[in-house]
């Protein structure tokens, strides 16, 4: 009896130690708070990252994906900020963790979230109807010169990323459009597909339907570099044929939305570190490689000090359009 | 023929053992969250979806769209019994269904809605089959105009319907389209009426607004006339069902009318709420005893239900073919698509044929296996009715306000549902409509945001609503039918008038 717990209390000593080593692990099924509606371009990203934690296991407790989509999803994360100090809520969005708060009056700040990562950029175009005259970005912005406050803009929400580009391309050109807003982005895709507008700066998920059916076409990226070669989508023309803005004569140098990961404030770092791995394996899976070049997004894993040094960037590059335009709120 | 060829095609790829069993078990689920008010078929569905992951595309739609048919199904099933609409577009069922109950015909409500569903749904099919490149291209020509002009149609055809006067149907309507425009406003992006409360910042849904006004308020109402529901001698015989669905053929006529407004309102963005509203409107309107309607009218259930399922297949159409979502549900299943490694639009016909015509089959399938399955259920449903009401009303109070918590995870929707419970007793006891409200809730703020649009659009002139054929006609039958009314009255007075001299003199 005696022998045996001696035996028992050197076998518990012995696990100690890699118990502490294994740091943070989730005791309880993990929440994904989405800050958008269901089939919102965070939905697809928080799901996707869901699917393949839940494919490969690489996560032991079971997720749930709750959307918190309303004010622009300014509900996910005041639902994220009440978590304060739970390392099972993690929060999926875009660069509105940052900016809604510019524009709206919230009860919620960037500092009441711990940065996680910010797992891809995605993109925008300027597209234009498929039957439009326009040959290249330089003749449409000229067009669009010629006829200042006629020529109309689509996008999604207003005082968002479609608006925010607006803006910067009217500020950079001189040109100007009448920005229409809309639900979202799949319905500025049909509203350009149908010839209502003239022209919309959506994601290349939410128009390439369209492209591929001819029904729209792009003229120029926003992005630094031009998109990943990619089979041809429309009239033998793949993602990587589209000039950047760039290389079109735009004096803009980009415009990219990263799809961010978040935790609430104060949880232990090595919740954080065990989040960063995962998603760092998740953006390794070839699923997500997948998706990434299914979606002609920009496959970008930040973590850390490249993160923080990004939202800075992002965060002051959007403050400037913000206040040139009005839009912050006192 | 191209599209029959490819229907053919379609049902080879649906028609497998596999995928039947995936359609009874996601109708039978279906059932059970359409019951369930507030869970309804969009949570339903986004439950779901985590399991599809693994399957084939093919497999995890039908599985999907079969939940979401058995959920129709199911959400009429409460709207008849106990007056609370399991869906928002079971509503316009409570105003003749949930009579019919109480009058001890549940089983007769039950199979008159089932099968004109049924018959609703199949109508929206056999359209996609036929038409899907042409609805398609016609459904691009709308822009927000034409989708103000259509919602305008919704709300003229509701004028002067209910029993009570105008002016009670108006203040019931201001009321909604105050509720629906909280939270944030699209066009502006500005938050509007939340007074610094972030559980608002979401807006206040619908679902709790129909689980407080219709569940809790009938309730009340209840408990007042003395704890117990009519009907309960009703006998639940199984040739009751036969015997109504022999009864049917006689509506063919709201049968074809509803089938075409349900699928008009699918293809175009008005919805499948939409549709059941206008349909019943359009059904007392042009019945020739008006009078019979809200009173138990069969008429009154077979004219919503029918096109609320048209319009719920129909709205698959713009779903696939231009990316739009058609309905909460049909947003989560685009969710779905991307995660299957889809992408909607007007390329997936021809890049994916066996998955577009084996869903397209399905939906055949599927709503025979829904029919098949619900009518199997009727005799149980209707005799819920027989137990005495001090189990089952506790019952559906905790029912509703489970539903209401599990619409957006909210405590507070709990509290709201109470309250829209003691406010829809209020309406009930002051006779103000409740029907113009949810209509208002439902697509008052679309309808503010396309109005909104156009303005934009125009520059705010309002001629952009009379600047093509298309939106000029619609707008025409939308004035047309709000000012019939009050022609309709002062011609009536006007003869009454005449008759009386003519007496007199």
């Amino acid at each position: 009896m005696a022998m045996f717990r001696t035996a028992a209390l050197a076998a518990a000593i012995a696990i100690v130690p890699g118990a502490a080593a294994l740091a943070w692990q989730p005791t309880k099924p993990i929440e994904f708070v989405v800050t958008s509606g269901p089939g919102g371009g965070t939905d697809n990203f928080a799901r996707i990252v869901q699917s393949i934690i839940q494919k490969n296991k690489l996560v032991d407790q079971p997720i749930v994906v709750v959307n918190k989509g309303g004010g622009s999803g300014a509900e996910g994360y005041v639902h994220g900020k009440a978590g304060k100090g739970d390392p099972h809520k993690v929060i999926f969005g875009t660069n509105n963790a940052y900016l809604l708060p510019y524009v709206a009056k919230l009860a919620f700040k960037p500092a009441d979230f711990t940065p996680v990562a910010s797992m891809a950029l995605d993109e925008f175009l300027i597209w234009v109807n498929g039957e439009a005259p326009y040959a290249d970005a330089k003749a449409y912005i000229e067009a669009a010169k010629a006829k200042p406050g006629t020529l109309k803009m689509g996008g999604s929400q207003s005082k968002d990323t479609d608006q925010t580009l607006t803006a910067m391309i009217q500020e950079a050109t001189g040109a100007k459009w009448i920005y229409v807003p809309f639900q979202g982005g799949g319905m500025a895709a049909t509203q350009l597909a149908g010839a209502h507008i003239d022209s919309n700066t959506n994601n290349p998920n939410e128009n390439v339907g369209q492209w591929k059916a001819g029904q729209v076409k792009p003229l120029c990226v926003f992005s630094p570099t031009r998109l990943a070669k990619s089979e041809p989508v429309h009239g033998g023309k793949g993602w990587g044929d589209i000039p950047t803005c760039k290389e079109a004569g735009l004096p803009l140098e980009a415009f990219q939305m990263p799809r961010t990961v978040w935790l609430p404030a104060d949880v232990p770092a090595d919740a954080v570190k065990f989040y960063e791995d995962v998603l760092e394996k998740v953006s390794q899976s070839d699923e997500w490689k997948e998706f990434i070049a299914r979606t002609a997004q920009t496959g970008r894993f930040m973590k850390g000090k490249e993160f923080a040094e990004f939202v800075a960037r992002d965060d002051a590059a959007n403050r400037k359009v913000f206040e040139a335009e009005g839009w912050v709120v006192k | 023929m191209d599209n029959f060829a490819s229907l053919m095609h379609g049902f080879s790829v649906a028609l497998t053992f596999h995928h039947v069993a995936l359609m009874m078990g996601g109708v039978l689920l279906g059932i059970l969250v359409g019951v369930l008010p507030g869970l309804g078929a969009p949570n339903g569905v986004s439950l779901l979806l985590p399991l599809t992951f693994s399957m084939d595309p093919v497999s995890a739609i039908i599985l999907l769209t079969s939940l979401y048919w058995g959920a129709l199904f199911g959400g009429s099933t409460t709207s008849i019994l106990f007056n609370i609409p399991g869906e928002p577009s079971s509503v316009a069922t409570t105003f003749d269904g949930h009579p019919m109950a109480k009058q001890g015909r549940a089983t007769e409500a039950l199979s008159f809605a089932f099968l004109s569903a049924g018959i609703g749904a199949l109508a929206g099919v056999l359209l996609i089959t036929a038409l899907s490149g042409w609805v398609a291209k016609f459904a691009l020509r709308f822009s927000s105009p034409e989708f103000f002009a259509v919602y305008f149609i919704t709300f003229a055809s509701f004028i002067g319907l209910g029993g009570s006067s105008a002016f009670k149907s108006i203040v019931a309507m201001g009321v909604g389209f105050t509720l629906a425009s909280i939270g944030m406003d699209t066009v502006s992006g500005n938050i509007r009426l939340t007074y610094d409360f972030d559980v608002l910042l979401g807006g206040v849904s619908f679902l709790i607004a129909v689980i407080g006004l219709f569940g809790i308020g009938e309730l009340l109402l209840t408990m007042e006339d003395g704890l117990k529901f009519n009907g309960i001698a009703a006998k639940v015989r199984v040739s009751d069902v036969l015997r109504t669905a022999a009864k049917l053929p006689r509506y063919w006529l709201a049968l074809l009318r509803s089938s075409i407004i349900g699928i008009w309102m699918g293809i175009t963005p008005g919805g499948p709420t939409a549709a059941s509203f206008m349909s019943y409107a359009m059904a007392k309107r042009s019945s020739r005893n008006p009078a019979k309607f809200g009173k138990g009218e069969p008429e009154g259930v077979i004219a919503p239900e029918t096109a609320d399922h048209a319009a719920g297949s129909a709205a698959m159409l713009p779903m696939l073919a231009l990316g739009i979502p058609g309905s909460a549900t049909a947003a989560v299943m685009m969710g779905g698509l991307m995660i299957w490694g889809l992408n909607p639009g007007p390329m997936l016909f021809t890049e994916r044929p066996d998955f577009v015509w084996g869903l397209i089959a399905s939906m055949y399938l599927g709503n025979v296996v829904a029919v098949v399955v619900v009518l199997a259920t009727v005799p149980l449903f209707a005799s819920i009715l027989r137990i005495p009401f001090s189990i089952i009303g506790p019952l559906i109070v905790v029912i509703c306000f489970i539903g209401a918590f599990t619409v957006a995870g909210k405590p507070f929707d709990i509290w709201l549902a109470l309250a829209f419970g003691i406010v829809g007793y209020g309406f009930k006891k002051l006779d103000y409509p409740i029907a113009p409200m949810i209509l208002a809730m439902v697509i008052g703020d679309k309808a503010e945001d396309a109005f909104r649009q156009s303005m934009i659009f125009s520059q705010g002139s309002l001629s952009i609503f009379w600047s093509n054929p298309l939106v000029t006609s619609l707008m025409a039958i939308g004035l047309a039918l709000l000012l019939l009314h009050p022609l309709q009255l002062l011609w009536r007075n006007a003869r009454r008038l005449t008759a009386a001299r003519a007496a007199r003199g």
